[in-house]
């Protein structure tokens, strides 16, 4: 029913009726089916890797829970981001900026911060809990560069060189700051995120070709230190162990293409994969939770893993070409562009055809912040597709 | 500008779309297309496997005695993985454990080094198998030492005490029969090779012990059962994560033998004494062999090789000392399938059988000078005996050379003489050829040897394989040889030059002693008591059976081997029967009497012909002892040789007899069926009965051969 409402809807716009809207009927239900989906396949992929990890004496589906937990919170937080007004969320986005930021500072205060896998990127919170601000920081810098291109609300108006200059500060400065903390991936999410509002912003074409350069050559730059490393962890441990160590970054590729390319058509069936059971790939709850589902669920899994966020992405798109104003526009653009390049970074890396760098599968990888992050954006999505509607003639 | 801005927006649009499609590409690439290459990858990586061997088969005797059998012993294994998972990698335990044991703990270390790693000391110290595979530290523990391990598991952690089956011989009436029983040892590379990348659950693997000799090798795979194998996924740590599959034991077949233990044994310790005999007259007597054939079906009744060894030795592994002594004693190969040895007399048979067929009139007259010249040379008699004019069968009586060798020259002559081409006719080769001498009879024993037979053909190729070798000596002169021995190189320069000129001619001289199975013959004695078989049974060369049956762990029947012919010796009925009045003879009043003498020859007609053959480089002959017997019946063929050990009738001879006494029931002049050493006075041509538990049905009492 929601795919036909959606279709109708712009012929209806017409129709003084459609005033006032209706908040059940006009959510995008496509996209609230796709991330939906996408999150209950997650959870079994989840389950399904973490119950290997814990011993006996431990639950083993005590993961899981944790990670019901955070989907629920995900859920609610997603709900009332759909529900908030345009105007009360424009007022107070310096002021959400400015705590992400300083958030962003917390995993480096001594006693309060994580590191996992190589990243200063957590903050450690009472009942195993974990925060990585940098997931709350992409919305945070997404809002703030939308509310300053889109200040002028002229819509046929290119944004001033000033505005442009502001709005790159503004992500700037916290991706120094995620730099820092040696994630990577969020950096080059950020940068794609950055050039993606900026371009979309209507900016002079010399800003767009000028950034575009420029995030081009930082990302090789990135991907090349990135190989770098590698290049040298690969050499280090060869020279110690010749044969498997698991801490090797080869090696988890390795093996991560074992898992994948071990599943074939239909896979080994959830709670059978050899490779994810014998934990053999590591992080495959969340990094590598990709791999879960080549092996255990085969390329018609994995493959209906892909199509669902598409779905996501290409429903954000269209929201994002729909919004009436060029603030909602600027927010799916960002959306679009963050779970698009997250997407991409995660699953080509556990297949193989990107560098290894620790991010989250959207929707799917175990990790609360990450859920709740990528919902609060499903909820701006239908936000902006409301307020859109709503605002019709 | 609105419409910039949505342009842009639509460029995203199709990126995003493009990186979406990437992945798919990727992802049907990885799973779809390469997919085989990455499914054995990962079945490598976490499956490990516990291989439990099922335990031998037994192999009895032709009357149902175990010969081979298994005795279960208390083993001590220790788990590497588990104790790698102790604080102190297990150094604790170890140590308990070698104080419980009474071993230095260093000795266990050395044991759990697997093969090939850094330090590890060479097979059988070392561990040859996974680092899963429980390694065995020590064997045949008391139950006490056994109980105190297991009660005390927390101080023991990976440390087991269960039971082992090993090999034990339980030898009935003494017997050793080693070079037929063979032994076991771990399995070789080529055998792992040879079966490619199997991974049927029963394949050989690394930690396999497999018979390497004699019936334990060549019934290996019958023997060895199927192990128990359980799969087990492994993750990175070791930790067993699921049970992937398990496979019963089947425990190895049962080889029924056709070799009674008793005869065997009566064999071996007659053999024995034939070499005492030889030594007794002053001859190295170095060696020897004796075969007891059932001539009616091929089947080898009993089999023996001097020296021998003890088989019990192999059991667990034996060390470098106790190898390197068994090799230089000479003991591992069975002269009695290995060993070729010149015929001698024996082989006159085959002469007279060819003799026949070339139209000879074997109840003809021949002269028996004391010396027959041929050419420039001058062959004589052994000990010169000249015996005027004789008849073939007493020629054969007294083992008369000048007549075989005016035999043989004729054929020669007609045959073409010395310009002959290599394939002129060769009467008494092809005989040879026809009686299966030349090839391998095809025992059911490994490593056979085909021996030789001389001949106009064998001449010619032997010289085309060694001319240039030849050639090239005699033109160096064996310039090596003369700075130390003149004359020594003197002496083989003038032998290769005449081999280099002309040695592919058979020559008048090489078909003389062709005839009396000397130069360049050689037979193993299965290969001659085959010989003799064919005679008796009128003309079939039987392919010899050690094993005659096997039988499942539960009694059933699970092959039963017929009888089946080699060839058919191309003599015809008359000559056989020939050969069959005139061999008697030998024993009654020829060069076979004296061993005889007494012998109740009357009712049990003894076949036989002595053999003293010249053997170069020896000063003492090759003692031969060929019969069959009852001559007017035949039943069994007896072969006895002795290497240097004298005459046939001397050495071999009264060897002979004792084992005829012993089938016959022989006691003095009276003959007993009864007290034949064969159950019933003759061998069993059905298989015995094995029990549905696996206990094999065997002769009580004093036919067990066991005491106790």
């Amino acid at each position: 029913m929601s795919f036909f409402t959606t279709m109708r809807s712009s012929d209806q716009q017409s129709f003084p009726s459609r005033k006032g809207g209706d908040y059940i009927r006009d959510l995008d239900w496509v996209l609230l089916a796709a991330a939906g989906a996408a999150t209950v396949m997650g959870s079994l992929l989840v389950w399904s890797a973490s119950r290997a990890d814990l011993a006996s004496p431990t639950d083993p589906q005590s993961y899981l829970k944790k990670h019901l937990i955070n989907v629920v919170l995900a859920l609610i937080l997603g709900f009332i981001a759909s529900r908030l007004d345009h105007r009360w969320l424009r007022a107070y986005t310096p002021v959400i900026y400015v705590i992400s930021v300083f958030s962003l500072l917390l995993p480096f205060v001594p006693g309060l911060g994580t590191k996992i896998a190589g990243a200063q990127a957590w903050i450690q919170l009472p009942g195993g809990f974990t925060i990585q601000p940098s997931e709350f920081m992409k919305i945070a810098v997404i809002l703030m560069m939308a509310v300053i291109l889109a200040e002028k609300d002229r819509v046929t108006e290119e944004p001033k060189d000033k505005d442009v200059r502001l709005a790159l500060i503004v992500a700037v400065l916290p991706l120094l700051i995620i730099l820092m903390q040696n994630d990577t991936g969020s950096v080059l999410i950020l940068g794609s995120v950055t050039v993606a509002v900026i371009a979309v912003s209507g900016a002079r074409t010399t800003w767009v070709v000028g950034l575009l350069v420029s995030t081009v050559v930082g990302i090789l730059l990135a991907i090349q230190l990135g190989l770098l490393k590698q290049y040298q962890v690969d050499r280090l441990t060869s020279f110690i162990n010749p044969t498997a160590d698991a801490s090797s970054i080869a090696y988890n590729s390795t093996q991560a293409r074992i898992a994948i390319g071990g599943g074939g058509w239909f896979g080994f069936g959830l709670f059978h994969g050899p490779q994810t059971q014998g934990r053999f790939v590591p992080v495959n709850e969340s990094d590598f939770i990709f791999t879960v589902a080549g092996e255990e669920l085969g390329f018609i899994g994995a493959a209906i893993l892909i199509l669902l966020l598409g779905i996501v992405l290409w429903r954000a798109v269209m929201i994002a070409m729909k919004a009436d104003d060029m603030y909602g526009r600027l927010v799916a653009t960002g959306i679009v562009a963050w779970l698009a390049f997250q997407m991409f970074e995660n699953m080509g890396m556990a297949l193989g055809i990107m560098p290894i760098t620790g991010v989250p599968l959207p929707f799917v990888s175990a990790g609360g912040t990450s859920m709740m992050a990528t919902w609060i954006a499903i909820g701006l999505l239908e936000n902006i597709r409301l307020h859109s509607q709503q605002q019709l003639p | 500008m609105r419409d910039r801005s949505m342009l842009r927006l639509m460029v995203l649009g199709v990126l995003v779309f493009s990186l979406v499609l990437t992945l798919f590409a990727r992802l049907f690439y990885l799973q779809v297309i390469e997919s085989a290459k990455y499914e054995s990858a990962s079945a490598n990586n976490s499956v490990r496997e516990i291989v439990r061997p099922a335990v031998r088969g037994l192999i009895l005797d032709q009357a149902g005695r175990p010969i081979v059998s298994n005795r279960t012993t208390l083993e001590v294994t220790v788990d590497r993985v588990a104790l790698a998972r102790e604080k102190d990698d297990g150094e604790a335990v170890l140590n308990r454990l070698a104080l419980l044991l009474g071993t230095p703990v260093e000795k266990i270390n050395d044991r759990l080094k697997t093969c090939g790693a850094e330090g590890a000391k060479p097979p059988p110290v070392c561990w040859n198998g996974s680092a899963y595979q429980p390694v065995p530290v020590a064997n045949g523990i008391d139950p006490q030492t056994a109980i105190n391990i297991m009660e005390r598991s927390t101080d023991f952690t990976g440390v087991t005490a269960q039971l082992h089956a090993n090999r034990i011989y339980p030898a009935p009436f003494n017997v050793n029969a080693a070079h037929i029983l063979g032994y076991l040892g771990p399995v070789t590379e080529s055998q792992l090779e040879a079966q490619g990348n199997s991974d049927a659950y029963d394949r050989l693997r690394r930690t396999d012990i497999v018979g390497r000799s004699g019936l334990e090798a060549q019934y290996d795979d019958a023997l060895r059962g199927k192990p128990e194998v359980t799969s087990l996924a492994i993750d990175t740590a070791g930790h067993v994560t699921e049970k992937l599959g398990e496979n019963a034991a089947t425990p190895g077949n049962y080889l029924v033998s056709t070799i009674d233990a008793r005869l065997q044994s009566v064999v071996e310790s007659q053999l024995v004494n034939a070499v005492q005999r030889a030594r007794s007259q002053g001859y190295p007597g170095k060696s020897g062999a004796a075969v007891v054939i059932d001539v009616t079906n091929g089947n080898v009744l009993a089999m023996a090789s001097y020296p021998t060894y003890d088989p019990a030795i192999w059991v667990g592994g034996v060390t470098k000392k106790q190898y390197d002594a068994l090799k230089s004693s000479d003991s591992l190969s069975s002269n009695a399938i290995q060993g070729t040895f010149a015929p001698g007399s024996t082989y006159k048979v085959v002469s007279t059988a060819a003799a026949g067929k070339q139209g000879f009139n074997l109840g003809g007259y021949y002269g028996c000078p004391e010396q027959y010249k041929a050419g420039n040379q001058t062959f004589r008699n052994f000990e010169s005996h000249g015996y005027g004019t004789i008849s073939l069968a007493r020629a054969l009586e007294v083992s008369c050379n000048t007549v075989f060798y005016g035999i043989a020259d004729t054929m020669w002559k007609r045959g073409g003489g010395l310009d002959a081409d290599r394939t002129a006719p060769d009467p008494i080769a092809n005989m040879a050829k026809s009686f299966g001498l030349g090839t391998k009879t095809g025992v059911d024993l490994p490593g056979e040897s085909s021996g030789r037979v001389a001949s106009r053909l064998f001449k010619a190729e032997n010289w085309d394989a060694k001319k240039d070798s030849w050639c090239a000596n005699a033109l160096d002169g064996y310039s090596e040889t003369r700075k130390t021995n003149a004359k020594l190189a003197d002496f083989y320069t003038a032998l290769d030059k005449e081999n280099c000129a002309d040695g592919f001619r058979w020559r008048e001289g090489d078909a003389l002693n062709a005839a009396i199975g000397q130069g360049d013959t050689s037979v193993t004695p299965l290969q001659m008591a085959m010989v003799y078989s064919a005679i008796a049974n009128g003309g079939t060369v039987y392919q010899p059976r050690v094993v005659k049956g096997i039988i499942g762990p539960e009694g059933k029947v699970v092959k039963n081997f017929t009888p089946e012919v080699k060839s058919t010796v191309a003599a015809s009925k008359s000559t056989l029967a020939f050969l069959q009045r005139a061999l008697p003879g030998v024993t009654l009043r020829g060069s076979g009497e004296t061993p005889f003498a007494g012998f109740p020859l009357g009712q049990i007609p003894i076949a036989s012909k002595t053999g003293s053959a010249q053997v170069t480089g020896n000063k003492v002959s090759t003692s031969w002892f060929a019969s069959f017997a009852p001559a007017n019946n035949p039943k069994y063929a007896v072969v006895m040789m002795v290497t240097e050990g004298g005459t046939g009738s001397k050495t071999s001879g009264p060897s002979v007899r004792k084992i005829y006494e012993a089938l016959f029931g022989v006691n003095g002049r009276s003959v007993n069926p009864a007290r034949s050493v064969l159950v019933g006075g003759a061998p069993k041509l059905d298989l015995p009965k094995v029990r549905s538990d696996g206990t094999p049905v065997a002769p009580k009492g004093k036919n067990s051969g066991v005491r106790g």
